[in-house]
Parts: C-alpha cells; structure tokens; sequence
C-alpha cells in the first residue's frame, strides 16, 4: 500500500508492505545508508532516528507507524555542506568514532537527549545512551562529546539571546 | 578510483589527468632461501605502497590495509606525509584495490624470517595454506596489530622518503641548482639562495621519469613533524554524518537482498527444504539450497527475512547433537587428565628442572581456570554483495583479508583468481571476524545462480550463530613457593594452542618453568578473536601471579615488581600504571583494586583496575592503563585504542558467554549475549611510555590485561577468586561464594 512519510523535511509517497520496518524502508527504499542494521530487536541502537524529534529504534517501528510523523535520519541533521550540527562538531573535537557503525544510532540518541535536557548530568547521559552499544568502547568519548555539544548549545543559546538573534535551527523540537 | 593496471604503473608512473604515481619498492633485507621462494621470481619485486601526486598537490597514499577502527589509514598517512613532507592538508588515503600487487610483503618477510612477533593472527603452518598464499602473493590482511609496526615501518615511511628525494632531484634539474641547496617543506620545494618556492606537483612529470632512490634516508626520531602528534581521523568527517559507506551499504543497479539461514548445529547439511508458502511471497525471487544452508533472494531485506521464516528446512542429525558445553569442558579435563597421569601433551616452553623445584619448595599451590566461548559481534552483521556477470565474480564487502577471499571465491567458483575481484568497504568492526570468508563464499555461491547482484545479509542470531569463535579453554597451574615466598617453579598445562606461540609465556624470573598444552578437537570453529591467544592467557597467568602473591603474603604489585627485576621495561610500566592509580593508597569498604601486565604483539600494557561490588555484582569504575609500544605514532589513537580494547575485554570478562546446547550455540542476539553500555563504562585513563624499542602494535593489547586485572580487583574487594569466566555467573556477596547457575 501507498504510505505518505515525511523524512528530513521531504514528503515522499512510499508503496510498501506497513507491517515493515522502517528501518529498511530508509534504507532500501529511500537509499539514506546511514541508518544501521544490528540487531533486529531494538537491542543495540544503531538503526536510532527520530520521530518527531524523539529518539525511537526504527527496526521494530512499522513503516506505518511513522506515517504523518516527522522523521530525521542522520542525514537530516547536518554535514560538512550544509553544516555540522553541535553534537557531530563535539564528535570530531574528541575523536569519538572508530569503525564508525554504532555512530549515527550514538549521535541521533545524543541529539534527542540535549533537546530533551540541554544540561544533562553524567547519569542522565549513561540512561539515555545506554541503548546504544558500541563494540570499539566508544563510550567515554561519547560521554565527552555530549558534555561538549550540550556546552556549546548554551553558549549559542545565550548569544542568541544577547543578541536578541532567532534560534539557531538545531535547537527547534524536530531536529 | 579508475582501473588500474600494473603494467601501466610501472612502465609510465602517469595517469590520466596529471597523476603521477610512484610505486614503492620493498626489497627484501636479507634474500635468504625462504624469502626467494616467497617472490615469484629471481628480480621481481613487490610494490607495497603507491604514493599519488595530482596537479592540484594533493598527495594520496595507498595502503594495503582494511580501516575497521584501529585507524590504520590515518596512522599510516601520517607516516608516509611525515617523510616526504606533505602538509597535512594535503594528505589523502585510499585502500589498495585487492590486487596481488599490493599484497603484504611486510608480513611475509617477518613470517619467513622466522621473527617471533609474526602475526600472531595466521594460525596455518608454515608448510600449509599460509605459504601457499605467501607465494601467490595474496597476502593483503589486516590483523595481528601489524599495519602500523611493519607496513608503516617498513613501507609508508620508505614510499615518503623515497618520493621526496626523487621531487628534490627533479627541481635540482628543472632549476638547474645543485639537490643540496634544495629542502622540501608542507608539500613544496624551496630553494633559499635563489628565493624559489614551488609545489610539488610542478615536478610532477620530470619526477616521473627518474628512477627511485634504492635506499631513502628516513628522518631520525627528533626530526619528526607528524609521527608521535595526535592528528585527528581522516575518516571522521564521514563517520558522522552517515556518509561513510560499509559493506552493508553498497547499493548496486538492479541488486536483490538475500539472507540464509544455516544448519544450526556445526557441520549439518540440508536434508529437505519445504519453500512453498516462501516462495509465493511477496517480492521472493528465489530460493536456494547451498548444501549446509537455504538462502531466500528477495526485492529487499525484509521480505527475504520473512520468507526465510516461513521456509520449513530439515538439517540432518548427527552425533554432533547430543553435544552440550559441559560435555566439552569434561572432555578438556579428561585430556588434561591423561595428559598429567602420564607426562603428554607437547611443550609450549621450559626451562629449569620444576620437579626439583617442587620438591625444594615450602608451599605448593595449585589452581584451575576455565573460559568460554566467545563470539565476535561486530556492530555490522557479515554481509558481502556478490555479482557474477561476464565470467568475473565482482564482490563488494568490509574484509580484513581481501586477497584471501578471493582465491576462496575463485576456488569455489572454478574461477582464476585474476576473474574475481574484491571491492573492500569500511567494516563495521572487525577483531578477526572478517578474516574469514564463510559469508562471501554464501554471497559468492548465491550469485552465480542468478544473473543480478545480490546483497547477501546475515540477521544477528545468524551472526551470533555462525562465527568463529574464541576458543574455549581450561587452564591448570601448580607453583612451588619458598619460606620467602618466592616463586620457585610455575607449571601450567592448558587445552587447544593457537596464535602466537608465546601467548602463555610468563615475563617473571622464575627458574623453573614447565608450560605444555593438549589438544583437544570440538566441532565448534575457531577463529583469531582480538589479541587471539593472548585473550585467554592473560586472564590465567595473571590471576594465577596473583594468587601466588596473596598466598605468599604479599602485595601483588610490589610481588610483580620484584619478579620483573631483570625486565626493566616492563617494570617501568607496571610501576607507572601503579603510580598513576595511587595503588596502596585506601578505597572504600565495598572497593577493590586489582593489577595485570601482559605483552603481545610487542607492546607492553599493564592496568590497574578499580571495581565496586553492589549487590554481589561487580562495576567497573576505573582503568588506569600505561602502555609501552616502543614510539607512539599517534598517542590519541593509542588512547583510543586502548580504551577500546578494554571496553572489548571487560566485556567478555563480565558477559561473554556462548555456550553450546543440543550441538549449537544457544545465544542468538543481545540480549543473551549481552554487551558493556555506556552506563557500565568504566573510564580509562591511558599513560604512553615512548622506550625507543621496536614499534608495537596498538590495535589488540589492550585487550588481554583487563580480564584478571578485573578478577584481581574483585578478590581484593570480596575474597572471592573468580576462576571461570564470565564474571555474572558468580555471586559476589560472599567470600565463599558458588557459581551460579545462569543460562
């Protein structure tokens, strides 16, 4: 059947199977490889978006599920051209990636958990993170990178209202 | 990348559009029998590294090692740009197509050499398959923490030194200047008497025509500008905004998805196959019998995993089902047994008499240690894209043996290696898994009975079901102690040797040592899982150092200390990683501490290991880590390697368990086979000594201390010695705590 997703600000008509998992609709059907396959069972984290800018694991959500929702992949949130967002700016300042798999489930859970709580304490990072695994052992560099990204967004945050400026894009609830 | 041949390498070094490429020749130190055996013939030389000069001054290595993590492709480029003094900027690096150009000759002169930190990772002898590939060339692995160590050592540097001397001699004739007035800097020639400044690439074409240098002069260690800094991951940028392209990404015209699913127990083949209702299923294209496993080719992922589901498959029984995980751990005892009544089993190592030791000692102490199985799990399940067409077979997969796979694939396909071509992607981690070739010959197999590329995609239980796994290991050890305390003789024997030879090897001045091991054949497969042999002796050495100390009275660190007197280095880091953790210094009641040194892959790493004990459950809060490699190339990348090699260790110390039920691994995802998360994660902190010895490798020894530094720290918090791993199956709470039964 015919699904209307809306993915990183596009809306696109899919003909799909609902019952499939959206994580292979964003990958087979849409092409955006950045969102991983690990696990199957919402087990490990590395297929992370965001719907509607909250963190969900998208190979068990039904492609049907998602319809009428916003959904952000990695490749919505920001890159060299368009520009880096705060959270993958902090993950090349501390080096975290290594293979690299895990990193795009790691930075979308760490984006959905700054906008949730823009100053999250180390507790508060190790329970929203711990959905995602990382066998290269990432994780204190992940910790860090956080730490970081949520220092710069309140910098911004506080010269843009210095500056009686707009807020800056990543700051919106969608992502 | 275009095509390339080698012919149009060496006879021009141009490409299209400018390019100069120089190949770099690695001759052989020493061409002593063997190693003339190894190259094809009398004069040929391999080309390990081609260095890439475009008119834009661009310069890009080329380096025959897969990038799973381990930062190899920056590490050598940095190497490389160091030498021929590129500005960082200016520095690019691609992997080496699998061509037996290209193929590892660094590996194959420290194997055919004899030199004892050969790969640990090549388990075949000598005289079997290895050399057999030796010959062909087709050598292009990554593993054995040797990229950095023998590649970037023997070749990177050279490729850098050699394409530098040959640009300063092109602008000495180009200018007309004598070379020694020249020096190259950040990618440019300059000539300070006559105030001349010029890229590189301005002498592009003349250098092209000059022949190479035999022997560049290298820079000495305090002429270095990029070797021993922190330069940020040339793969970083792509890593993080899911442009990065793995195995499992490639997407081909027209491709389908497969996935299978195989005799669950080892070795079991197919007796029926009921397809009917799979096969009228949407999108399924097809369904296959590959003899030991069925394969549904679909449109996509999904629908080839449903259908798998609903195809009904009937494995052959064998014997091979009444095969539990006790059973296999009894008939280790039962080989160590035999082994101990009547003196068998081979030798590992010895020296001194430890019978007359045992006899002159005060105390006897013995202990038995036992490991699992271990799976790799590497974040991306095995996938590899297979397309025959036109009498090739083009494969597209992450692999740590590109070479290798291929002549797997050209056998199997009754193929000439030169028809089958490897198209190596990033790997979504590695640690030895993708050494092995299982999945590309399925995806290989799979492909040549359809006429469209398939995208071969094992599921998680498939992955967890099907490695080659870390073997499963028991370990017993008997010390002879004087009224000092002093070691007097260590005796092990152990089940089932690998790689390397010396994994079991003490470093402590002990006279009399006798280390043997039995062989002792399960049908489960096994494969090099990071630091290989080292993962498992590590964890029994140490504990078994530890234990000595404890019943000798003394402090384990002070303990290790003092038996390392004539191994200077490797007190030095055991004494920084003691210094830097404050050891001695009190914890609180329901804390321990705990110390290991081990050496593989010729770097040192000794770590401390503070844990706490909640519950009768063990967290681990902090790993100091001092680690000697010789020279650290790019210390942040042995930091991380580090910290990733512990969070790798202490994972299995604490979870890792695949057990065998009913002939098969009974674990299938991760919530059975659990994995450390960042609420878990300890914080290592990484201290470098830069000794000046012979470079190590980076990429596994962090792995194997960790375990007993673990299991040390929980005895000096609890009095509990954990002899088996993994660490969940025991309750904490009491010193004389049982093993628990947890499936």
């Amino acid at each position: 059947m015919i699904i209307a997703l809306n993915v990183n600000g596009e809306t696109l008509d899919i003909d799909v199977d609902p019952a499939t998992p959206l994580l292979w609709v964003i990958r087979e059907q849409l092409r955006l490889s950045g969102t991983k396959f690990g696990c199957g069972m919402a087990l490990c984290g590395a297929c992370t978006v965001h719907l509607d800018g909250k963190a969900i694991r998208s190979c068990v959500t039904p492609v049907q599920a998602a319809s009428g929702q916003q959904i952000t992949t990695i490749e919505g949130v920001g890159s060299a051209a368009i520009g880096l967002h705060p959270v993958q700016q902090a993950w090349i300042d501390e080096q975290v990636p290594q293979c690299g798999y895990c990193q795009s489930g790691q930075i979308m859970s760490a984006i959905a958990l700054l906008q949730e709580n823009s100053e999250p304490s180390d507790a508060e990072i190790d329970a929203a993170m711990k959905g995602n695994i990382c066998r290269c052992g990432t994780y204190q560099r992940v910790r860090r990178g956080i730490r970081r990204a949520a220092a710069a967004l309140a910098a911004k945050a506080a010269s843009a209202s210095q500056s009686g400026g707009r807020d800056s894009p990543w700051s919106d609830s969608n992502g | 990348m275009g095509k390339w041949t080698r012919r149009a390498f060496i006879t021009t070094g141009v490409l299209a559009g400018g390019v100069v490429v120089f190949g770099v020749v690695v001759r052989p130190g020493a061409r002593t029998d063997r190693i003339a055996r190894l190259v094809a013939e009398n004069d040929e030389t391999l080309l390990n590294v081609w260095v890439k000069l475009a008119p834009d001054n661009s310069i890009t290595a080329i380096v025959p090692h897969a990038e799973m993590g381990q930062n190899a492709h920056t590490t050598l480029a940095m190497m490389l740009a160091d030498e021929m003094d590129v500005a960082w900027s200016d520095m690019r690096v691609i992997e080496a197509p699998a061509h037996k150009e290209y193929a590892n000759y660094a590996i194959a002169r420290g194997f055919a050499l004899g030199d004892r930190n050969f790969p640990a990772f090549l388990v075949d002898s000598i005289d079997g398959f290895f050399l057999k590939v030796t010959q062909f060339m087709a050598l292009q692995i990554t593993g054995g923490s040797m990229s950095v160590r023998t590649t970037g050592q023997l070749a990177m540097r050279t490729a850098g030194a050699a394409a530098k001397a040959v640009l300063l001699q092109a602008a000495a004739d180009e200018w007309q200047v004598p070379i020694g007035e020249l020096s190259a800097s950040s990618s440019h020639i300059l000539h300070a008497p006559g105030d001349r400044r010029a890229p590189y690439a301005a002498f592009a074409s003349r250098a092209a025509t000059l022949s190479q240098p035999a022997r560049p002069v290298l820079k000495n260690v305090r002429q270095f500008t990029l070797m021993g800094t922190s330069m940020p991951r040339l793969d970083a940028p792509t890593k993080i905004d899911g442009s990065a392209i793995f195995g499992i990404d490639v997407v081909l015209p027209d491709m389908k998805v497969a996935t299978v699913k195989a005799s669950p127990v080892f070795g079991g083949t197919i007796q029926s196959i009921d397809a009917t209702s799979a096969q009228t299923m949407p999108g399924v294209r097809k369904v296959i019998d590959l003899g030991d496993a069925v394969a549904v080719v679909a449109d996509g992922y999904w629908q080839a995993k449903t259908a798998l589901d609903r195809v009904a498959v009937n494995f052959t029984s064998t014997e091979r089902v009444r095969i539990n995980q006790e059973d296999i751990f009894e008939q280790f005892s039962v080989a160590l047994d035999n082994a101990q009544s009547d003196g068998g089993g081979n030798t590992d190592y010895r020296t001194g008499e430890t019978r007359d030791a045992m006899s002159a000692a005060a105390g006897i102490l013995e202990a038995e240690y036992r490991v699992p199985y271990l799976a790799h799990a590497t974040m991306e399940p095995m996938n590899c894209t297979a397309w025959v067409h036109d009498g090739q077979c083009e494969l597209w997969l992450g692999t740590q043996n590109p070479l290798g796979f291929a002549k797997e694939v050209a056998d199997a396909l009754d193929m000439r290696l030169s028809q089958v071509h490897v198209h190596n992607q990033y790997l979504g981690g590695g640690f030895g898994r993708r050494a092995f070739p299982d999945f590309a010959l399925q995806a290989a197999r799979i492909a040549a009975d359809v006429h469209y590329p398939v995208k071969l995609i094992w599921s998680r239980e498939e992955d967890m079901q099907h490695d080659h796994y870390r073997q499963a290991s028991i370990s017993r050890f008997r010390a002879g102690i004087d009224a000092a305390g002093k070691a007097l003789a260590w005796e092990n024997i152990y089940v089932d040797k690998h790689d390397p030879v010396e994994a079991p090897w003490i470093p402590y001045g002990i006279a009399a040592q006798d280390i043997r091991y039995v062989d002792s054949e399960t049908h489960v497969p096994w494969g090099f899982w990071r630091s290989v042999d080292h993962s498992l002796h590590a964890f029994f050495t140490e504990s078994f150092i530890d234990e000595i100390a404890v019943f000798a009275g003394k402090d384990p660190f002070a303990y290790r200390h003092d038996l390392l007197a004539d191994k200077p280095r490797f007190q030095r880091v055991l004494d920084l990683a003691a210094e830097k953790a404050d050891w001695g210094r009190s914890l609180p009641e329901n804390m321990g501490r705990g110390i290991a040194i081990h050496q593989s892959f010729g770097t040192i790493v000794a770590q401390v290991m503070e844990v706490e004990i909640e519950e009768g459950k063990a967290r681990a809060c902090r790993v100091v880590c001092a680690v000697d490699a010789g020279y650290a190339i790019n210390p942040d990348g042995i930091a991380a390697q580090m910290e990733s090699g512990v969070i790798f260790g202490l994972t299995a110390a604490l979870y890792g368990d695949i057990s065998i039920r009913d002939g098969a691994v009974s674990q299938s995802n991760f919530h059975d086979y659990p994995m450390l998360r960042m609420d878990e994660a300890p914080i290592v902190e990484t201290w470098i000594i830069d000794s000046g010895e012979p470079l190590g490798g980076a990429g596994e020894p962090g792995t194997p201390p960790i375990a007993p530094a673990l299991t040390n720290a929980i005895f000096d918090a609890t009095g509990v010695r954990v002899r088996q791993l993994p660490v969940r199956k025991h309750d904490l709470r009491h010193k004389d705590a049982k093993r628990l039964d947890i499936a």
